[in-house]
Parts: structure tokens; C-alpha cells; sequence
């Protein structure tokens, strides 16, 4: 029996395979770290650039010696960027919130209300997360067009308050409860609201931030509706914002400043990413989409 | 028993109320719209029904180029990506230190408004007056010459495209293989490693039978996904994608809302509902494929 | 093959970080498994065992010590040179694969010289699936299967290499209380058939009494007793042993050796010779007591049970440790249970007693 007698060869060369190996995934790694991470080094690096020293670098510099924050303020100061910003956090903040009542309410009726017809409901809410967007956009286009809700915050935030894909997200959690609690909850002669309030939805309050963080990137991120929807800059979002400095702002030259203002419209959901990455994540794995 | 289910039908009223004025009635509208022929939008009134709308969209150039952009675009950054974030999530699966912070930083993209992002990308693959762009000086360091990404060729303009599209879609991906790869419970790998299986074997026989059913729900979804592309493509090439070569079907869609004064509804819809087919289809033909698989 | 274990010792870094000191799983463990046998590796929950059969396997390194396979030096071989068969608790029967498919999987890792044809691997395969008699049921997929028909896959899928060591992971844990019963013979059978050491781990101590031709006991990553399984319950080294063996448990009592003479409170139950004057711990078996009116162990009466067979006597005594005395006396003896009282004389053999520093064994002079 001394076939056990070379593995401390072979186990030495599978060990430097190893080692290589694993070197060979970090490199790896590290390279699209890098893929990814480098248009945001370069906006923020190219965002405090003097337009002057931009214009005369024929071979871009990969760092720069004299910062200068001029192009946020010409970021600020030639395109309403500050409107944006607030147009975006009151469309954001009010589709949310109303997608998030809505959402609670019918959630919890699919989980726990009784009533005719509920099961054929369902299956119908459930038939809808089929359907693209892009196919009942032409309508509401028209609908709000003719209830002259163009250019208004109304118009822009209506068609996108209910989620069919949330609704069951949060209904199937709701499910999860234990329905003891609510025969308690009845027993006690606990309301349905207040049952819904007090013991539902404390409960399921990861399910909640998920859900609310996951609308609110989709918000923030917003393009196609605002676009079809705003042509008064009044009422541009900052998807839209950023368009329009790409299109005729700033001279289409003032890349600096125009940087300045992606920086100022990718930070607040960067450092929301930071504070809650993990939430984040676990939310968007649970059941985000992107496309 | 009235009461009961009254107040089942009122908690539901909203999502309702919303659901049907945004999505049922369209849904039903959109249908007629694309057979209504000669729909003004201006006067709202039309001539009479038939298919002549559907005959005007696929005879339109634009629309086939449309068409064309979107399949190479599909064709190209689907099975790449499925691909690049498997790689990357094993690679991810098999370190320990540091998994956490390069998890993280693949996720970046995903929160990142693609408006913003792709005018930095535009910003380093375009030619200008002044510079090349970082990625020409780099083609130039290993010794070719510059190309224009942005307004040149098909192929780079489609190059950049693509790879763009690959970069906003990765983290999605790559979250989604990494936590299927960690949710292979361990036994079987210690199994198959008493047993002397070979590394190659074990990710053949175990890991990709086991994590199938989450690549197959990432390239159906993508699938769906690139098929709607469209604002990746203005991120890069600007809201007149016409004149760039490089719209996309819903491009088109959106393109024919925009028109004067309210813009063509009826082909517009003519054309989302001949996207939808499309999609419809292949979804179809995905799952039907995964299933013979899984 | 024998087994050879010499100053096996696991450590792992405490998973609360602060704590600096490591974790000691197995403690310097040292013991021979003879040739040919089944070993069952006993202790409760977190007591190392598991522990120790991944480094039998090659799972995991020790810290420190050797492992030895027959004569040779297996420590640094990592597991898949080891030809161990290892049959895990949750069975990891890979899902998408049919039974017959699953049998087959280690048989086609193989390479080089060893390399089967096909025919091969399918004789070998029936082979190990008619021995533990899941033939017919080769082309299903484990979740189609019952537990304890997976259990025979994974027991087949281990066996079909013919691993000169077969290790099981608590094998029976995930079986209902009749299948288990009909399985652990099951394991006996099949291991007496192929003659391979088998080492399975268990926190079931009947388990492991009633099929294993050694028990090695294990608490807290030390090796407390090893032994024929009747040997270690007739003649428990330590406390833990006498308690952890036996259902019914040991009855327990504090008690006092005076002059030779065994007190349990103010009854001197039991002479002792030999053994100094000191305090002890008493572990009485629950068939040591013989129920006599003139017996010296007087206890109040709580219950008496009659179950067939046997009758169980339930009381209580100033002295005791355990919650309550449990007597099992055959039902043929009649007890007089009037007045609420009972007294017993006990069987010598049946009473040990340990020190009350150490819970060590105090053996008679």
C-alpha cells in the first residue's frame, strides 16, 4: 500500500496551481473593478478640471494639479440643474409614496381579505406583469396629452404609481404572517386597518424598504415618460436635464461643466448605495429587473 | 357577507382605478389604434380600419434599421453577458478576501441614472476637435489609428453600444449568479470531492445543472430586456437616433409619438404591438428550449 | 483496513471575533479502529465528532496529529486520493441526476488505470444497488424517492467504488422513528456483507449501541471511553459516559463513602470496600434496584407503571441528583405499593460511583 505515498508531490503542485490560479481570478477581478469604477474617476476627475487646461490637453491627464469647482457653479448657474433636482425628489418622493399606499392596500387584501371574485382579480393583476410598458405608453401619452396634463407634476407622476410586480411581492410576504395573528388580532377586536398598520406592516418591513428603494432608483432613473410627457423645462427631470445639456446646453463643448452636472445628479443615489448596499442588493436579488 | 366583501373591493379600489386607466384600456386602446388608418391626432378622426398601418411600419427604412439595430444589439449583449457575469461570479465564488467590496463595486452601475453615465462614456470614446478621446489614444498606443465611435462607422458606433449596454447590465447579472452560486448547498461539492471529481467535471455536472434554471431566468429576461433597449442608445448617440443610424424599435416608437403635434399614435402603435410579437416569440421559444434543458 | 488516530487535534478561530482564543473541536486524540469493523463515533451535539470524521475523510486538515490508513501516512492526502466512501447526513444526492445516474457519478471520475468501460461501471453500479436493494428503483430521481430510499442511494453511490473506509454522518437523523429502526439493521446487514470499516457518527446512543462493534465516546473534543458498546455500559469510565448511556438514563445521588459502608442521604445503601472516606457522585442503573421491604434504600413511592413486560417504579429520595428515581423491575415481581414508600436492595454491579472532584471513576479495592 504505498499509493499514498507521491500526494505530497502532487498536493505541492496542485498547491502552486492554486495559487496561481487564484491570482490569475484577483487580476481578473480587479481589471473590471477597474472597467467599472473608471467612468466615475473620470466624471468626477474631469468635473473639477479647469475648461481652459480640458480644451488644451490633447492627450487627457489622469489627474489633475489645480481642482476648481467653477463648473459646478456654471453647471448650476446655465441650466436650471437646481429645478431638475427638485422637480426630480418631488416626482420621486410622491410616486413612491402613493405607489407604496396602494400598494399596501392591495396587498393586503389579496393576503387576507375574503371576498368574491378575489382569485380572478388576481389572476388578472398577475396577467398584467406581462404586458411592456412600451405598449400602453402610446395611450397614456394621449390620455394625459387630452386631460392637459403635459408639463404638469401630475402628468408625470399618475401612470406610474401602480406596480403590479410589487403588489405580489408584498403579497406574498403578507403571506408568510402567520394568519394566527390576525384571528388574534380579530379576537381582540382589532381592526383591519389597524391589524394591516400595527402588526403587518411592521413585520414586513424589509419587504417594504426593499420595495421602496427599488421605486426609488426607478424614479430617479427615469427617462422615456418624463421625455414624452415634459417639453417645458419647468418640468425636467434630471434624466431629461442631463439630455438637454447634452443636446444645447453649455455650447456642447463645456465638458467640464456638463460632467459637473452628471456628478451632481449620480450622487444622491451613489450615496444612497453606500448607506444601504446591502439592503440594496438583497432587495434587487429578491426580485428587481433591470430592461 | 356584503360588508366583507365590499371591503375587499375597496382596498383594491386604487391599485384598480390605476391599473385599468394605465394599463387595461391602452392595452384594449393601443389595438385600435393600429388599425385605425389616416388617425389625426389633431382633429381625432380617421378614415377608416385595416392593416395599412402595420404595411406602413415594416416598409418604413427607419423602422428596419430599427430592427436590425436592435437584433445585432440583442444577439451580441445577451449571451455575452450571461457569459462574462457566469465568469465573473465563479470568480467571485472562489476568493474569500474582498468578496464583499468587489461585490459591491460591480453592483455600482446598477444605481447609476444610464443618462449620466453614458455621456461620460461618450465623453471618452468621442473625437473632437481637441482630442481623440482616451480610448482612440489607447488604440493609438498600440499603434492604429483613431476611429470615430461616435459618428464613424457602423460597427464602432454598434461596438460601443454594445459594450455599454453590457456594462449597465452586468451587475444585475452578476447578483443574480453570484447568490445562485452561493445557494449550492456545500455537501454536494464535498461529495463530489471525496469522490475524486475533477474541478472541471464538478462545474459541468453540479454547479451548471444546479444554477440552469437562474441562467435560463437571466437570458429570458435579457432577452426581454435588449429588446426594449432604448435609452442606453440615447445616452450615448443622442435623441435623434435617426440621423445617427442607431435607433432602436421602441426608438421608433417613441420617435412616431413625437412627431408633430402629437405624432402618428396609430403607427406607433402598429409598431409596439409588432415588438411585442416579437418578444412574445422568442420568450416563447426560450422557454420552451430551457424547459427540454432544465 | 485499520484506522489509526494519533494526537488528532482541530482547532478553528472563534466566530466571535473577539475572542482571540481558538476553538478547540478535537482535543489530542489518539485510538485505534480494528480492521473490518463498525465503529459508531458518539457524543452530543458540538462534541467533535462530526469534526473528526471530515479529517478521517480529508475534508479537513488538523491542526495537528496523524491519520493513519493501515500503515500508511493518509494526513496530507487530500480527500479525493483517499478512497473513503462518505455518506453525508443530508445524503447530497445531486437532484438533477437519476439514481442510477447518481451511483454512477464516482465511478466515472475515475482516470488512467483505473478507467472502467461503460459495462463496467454498470455491473458495478446494479451490483451496489441491488446490495442495498434499490434496484428497481434506478431511473427515478431522488425527489421522487422516499428518505430512507435515498438513504440506500447515497449509502450505493458510496459503496460502488469500494472505498476501503466507509464513513457515514449521522446516517439516520433524517429518518422517522420506524425507519430508522428498519435501517440501522439495514446498516449492519450491509456492512457485515462487504466487511469494510465503517466509522458513523451519532449523538444516538442506542443507535449506537445496538449495531456497532465499538462505541467511541466524545465530549467537548476529548475522547472520554472506547469500547464494546456492552463494556462501556456495564463499566463507565466517568459520569458523562454513565449518564450519556442507557434509556433510561442513570439515576444520579449524591453520596458519601463512611467506613466502607455507601450512603446515599441517611441510608447506608451498599458496602464498599477498599475505597477511602470522601463524598461521591452515585450512579444507580435503573435495573440495579430489587424492590425488598427490608431493603437499606428508602424512597417515597411517585408512580408505579406496569408496561407489559417490565413495570417501571417511580420515586424520590432526598439524595438524588437526577430529577427522579426510575427502578425497571420485571412485572413478575409483585411491589406492595401501600403507605406511599418503597425501599429497595441494590444490585452491586450496577451501582458506580466517581469522585466528586474529577467525575471520575472510583473502582473497589
Amino acid at each position: 500500500m504505498s499509493d499514498f505515498k507521491d500526494y505530497e508531490k502532487i498536493e505541492k503542485t496542485a498547491r502552486i496551481a492554486r495559487k496561481s490560479q487564484t491570482g490569475l481570478t484577483y487580476f481578473l477581478l480587479t481589471l473590471w473593478a477597474l472597467i467599472v469604477l473608471f467612468p466615475f474617476y473620470w466624471m468626477l476627475l474631469t468635473s473639477v478640471k479647469d475648461y481652459g487646461s480640458y480644451n488644451s490637453e490633447y492627450i487627457p491627464k489622469f489627474f489633475t494639479t489645480s481642482p476648481t469647482i467653477q463648473n459646478y457653479v456654471e453647471a448650476f448657474n446655465a441650466v436650471s440643474l437646481g429645478k431638475y433636482f427638485v422637480n426630480t425628489i418631488i416626482f420621486t418622493a410622491v410616486t413612491t409614496l402613493i405607489m407604496l399606499v396602494i400598494t399596501v392596500l392591495s396587498a393586503y387584501a389579496f393576503a387576507r381579505l375574503k371576498f368574491k371574485g378575489k382569485d380572478f382579480v388576481f389572476a388578472l393583476f398577475l396577467s398584467l406583469m406581462m404586458i411592456p410598458n412600451e405598449l400602453v405608453v402610446i395611450t397614456n401619452f394621449v390620455t394625459i396629452t387630452n386631460w392637459h396634463m403635459r408639463n404638469t407634476y401630475m402628468g408625470l407622476i399618475l401612470p406610474s404609481v401602480a406596480s403590479v410586480f410589487y403588489i405580489y411581492l408584498l403579497k406574498e410576504n403578507f403571506e408568510q404572517v402567520p394568519e394566527e395573528l390576525y384571528k388574534a388580532a380579530k379576537v381582540d377586536g382589532t381592526s383591519d386597518l389597524k391589524y394591516l398598520l400595527k402588526v403587518l406592516v411592521p413585520i414586513c418591513r424589509p419587504t417594504i424598504v426593499t420595495i421602496l428603494i427599488l421605486k426609488v432608483i426607478e424614479c430617479w432613473n427615469s427617462y422615456v415618460w418624463p421625455r414624452l410627457i415634459t417639453d417645458n423645462a419647468d418640468y425636467y427631470l434630471v434624466s431629461n436635464g442631463i439630455q438637454q445639456i447634452r443636446e444645447n446646453g453649455f455650447g456642447r463643448d463645456n465638458i467640464p461643466a456638463m460632467m459637473a452636472a452628471v456628478v451632481v445628479i449620480s450622487v444622491p443615489l451613489i450615496i444612497l448605495f453606500l448607506f444601504f448596499h446591502k439592503k440594496i442588493m438583497e432587495g434587487v436579488s429578491r426580485g428587481g429587473t433591470k430592461g | 357577507m356584503e360588508k366583507k366583501d365590499f371591503k375587499g373591493w375597496l382596498y383594491l379600489l386604487p391599485a384598480i382605478l390605476f391599473l385599468g386607466l394605465f394599463m387595461v384600456y391602452p392595452l384594449i386602446d393601443v389595438v385600435i389604434y393600429s388599425v385605425e388608418e389616416g388617425y389625426n391626432f389633431a382633429s381625432q378622426s380617421f378614415f377608416g380600419y385595416g392593416v395599412y398601418n402595420f404595411s406602413y411600419v415594416l416598409h418604413d427604412p427607419f423602422f428596419m434599421q430599427a430592427i436590425k439595430n436592435t437584433f445585432i444589439i440583442v444577439i451580441i449583449t445577451v449571451p455575452l453577458s450571461t457569459l462574462i457575469a457566469l465568469l465573473i461570479s465563479l470568480g467571485l465564488n472562489s476568493i474569500k478576501p474582498l468578496r464583499d467590496l468587489y461585490q459591491t463595486v460591480f453592483f455600482l452601475p446598477y444605481v447609476t441614472n444610464t443618462l449620466a453615465v453614458g455621456l461620460v462614456f461618450m465623453i471618452l470614446f468621442k473625437k473632437t476637435a481637441y482630442s481623440d478621446g482616451l480610448i482612440n489614444l489607447i488604440i493609438n498606443f498600440f499603434g492604429h489609428e483613431s476611429i470615430d465611435f461616435i459618428d464613424g462607422p457602423y460597427a464602432a458606433k454598434m461596438f460601443v453600444m454594445c459594450f455599454y449596454t453590457i456594462w449597465i447590465v452586468l451587475p444585475f447579472k452578476i447578483l443574480i449568479l453570484t447568490s445562485a452560486l452561493a445557494s449550492v448547498p456545500q455537501t454536494y461539492y464535498n461529495a463530489a470531492k471525496v469522490d475524486g471529481t475533477s474541478k472541471f467535471r464538478i462545474f459541468y455536472k453540479i454547479t451548471l445543472p444546479m444554477i440552469s434554471p437562474m441562467i435560463s431566468y437571466l437570458i429570458i429576461t435579457g432577452f426581454i430586456g435588449a429588446f426594449k433597449a432604448y435609452s442606453d442608445e440615447v445616452a450615448i448617440f443622442g435623441t435623434n437616433l435617426n440621423a445617427a443610424g442607431m435607433n432602436t424599435i421602441v426608438g421608433y416608437v417613441y420617435d412616431m409619438l413625437y412627431g408633430n403635434s402629437g405624432g402618428y399614435p396609430s403607427y406607433a402603435s402598429a409598431a409596439s404591438l409588432i415588438l411585442f410579437a416579437i418578444v412574445f416569440t422568442i420568450t416563447v421559444i426560450n422557454l420552451m428550449v430551457s424547459r427540454k434543458n432544465v | 483496513m485499520k484506522v489509526v488516530l494519533e494526537n488528532l487535534t482541530k482547532r478553528f478561530p472563534n466566530r466571535n471575533k473577539k475572542i482571540k482564543e481558538d476553538v478547540i473541536a478535537v482535543n489530542k486524540f489518539s485510538f485505534e479502529i480494528p480492521d473490518g469493523k463498525l465503529i459508531g463515533l458518539l457524543g452530543p451535539s458540538g462534541c467533535g465528532k462530526s469534526t473528526t470524521l471530515n479529517m478521517i475523510s480529508g475534508l479537513e486538515k488538523p491542526t495537528e496529529g496523524k491519520i493513519f490508513f493501515g500503515d500508511d501516512d493518509v494526513t496530507t492526502v487530500p480527500a479525493e486520493h483517499r478512497g473513503v466512501g462518505l455518506v453525508f447526513q443530508n445524503y447530497a444526492l445531486y437532484p438533477h441526476l437519476t439514481v442510477r445516474q447518481n451511483i454512477l457519478f464516482p465511478l466515472q471520475n475515475l482516470k488512467g488505470k483505473d478507467k472502467l468501460t461503460k459495462e463496467q461501471m454498470d455491473e458495478k453500479a446494479d451490483e451496489a444497488a441491488k446490495l442495498v436493494q434499490i434496484f428497481e428503483l434506478m431511473d427515478r430521481k431522488p425527489s421522487e424517492l422516499s428518505g430512507g430510499q435515498q438513504q440506500r442511494v447515497a449509502i450505493a453511490r458510496a459503496l460502488v467504488k469500494m472505498p476501503k473506509i466507509l464513513l457515514l454522518d449521522e446516517p439516520l437523523s433524517n429518518l422517522d422513528a420506524r425507519l430508522r429502526l428498519q435501517t440501522r439493521e439495514e446498516l449492519k446487514r450491509i456492512q457485515t456483507k462487504t466487511g469494510i470499516t465503517t466509522i458513523f457518527v451519532t449523538h444516538d446512543q442506542e443507535e449506537a449501541m445496538s449495531i456497532c462493534d465499538l462505541i467511541v465516546v466524545m465530549k467537548d473534543g476529548l475522547l472520554q471511553q472506547i469500547g464494546k458498546p456492552q463494556d462501556v455500559y456495564d463499566d463507565p469510565k466517568n459520569l458523562f459516559v454513565a449518564k450519556f448511556l442507557g434509556t433510561p438514563a442513570i439515576n444520579t445521588f449524591d453520596g458519601e463513602i463512611k467506613d466502607g459502608v455507601l450512603f446515599i442521604g441517611e441510608d447506608a445503601v451498599l458496602k464498599m470496600d477498599g475505597v477511602t472516606d470522601q463524598k461521591v457522585h452515585v450512579g444507580i442503573r435503573p435495573e440495579g434496584f430489587i424492590p425488598d421491604e427490608n431493603g437499606p434504600f428508602k424512597c417515597d413511592l411517585k408512580a408505579y407503571e406496569v408496561m407489559g413486560r417490565d413495570s417501571s417504579i417511580i420515586s424520590s429520595h432526598d439524595g438524588m441528583t437526577s430529577t427522579q428515581i426510575r427502578a425497571i423491575i420485571s412485572s413478575d415481581i409483585h411491589v406492595n405499593t401501600d403507605g406511599g414508600k418503597v425501599s429497595f436492595a441494590l444490585k452491586p454491579h450496577k451501582v458506580h460511583i466517581f469522585s466528586k472532584e474529577t467525575e471520575e471513576r472510583i473502582y473497589l479495592g
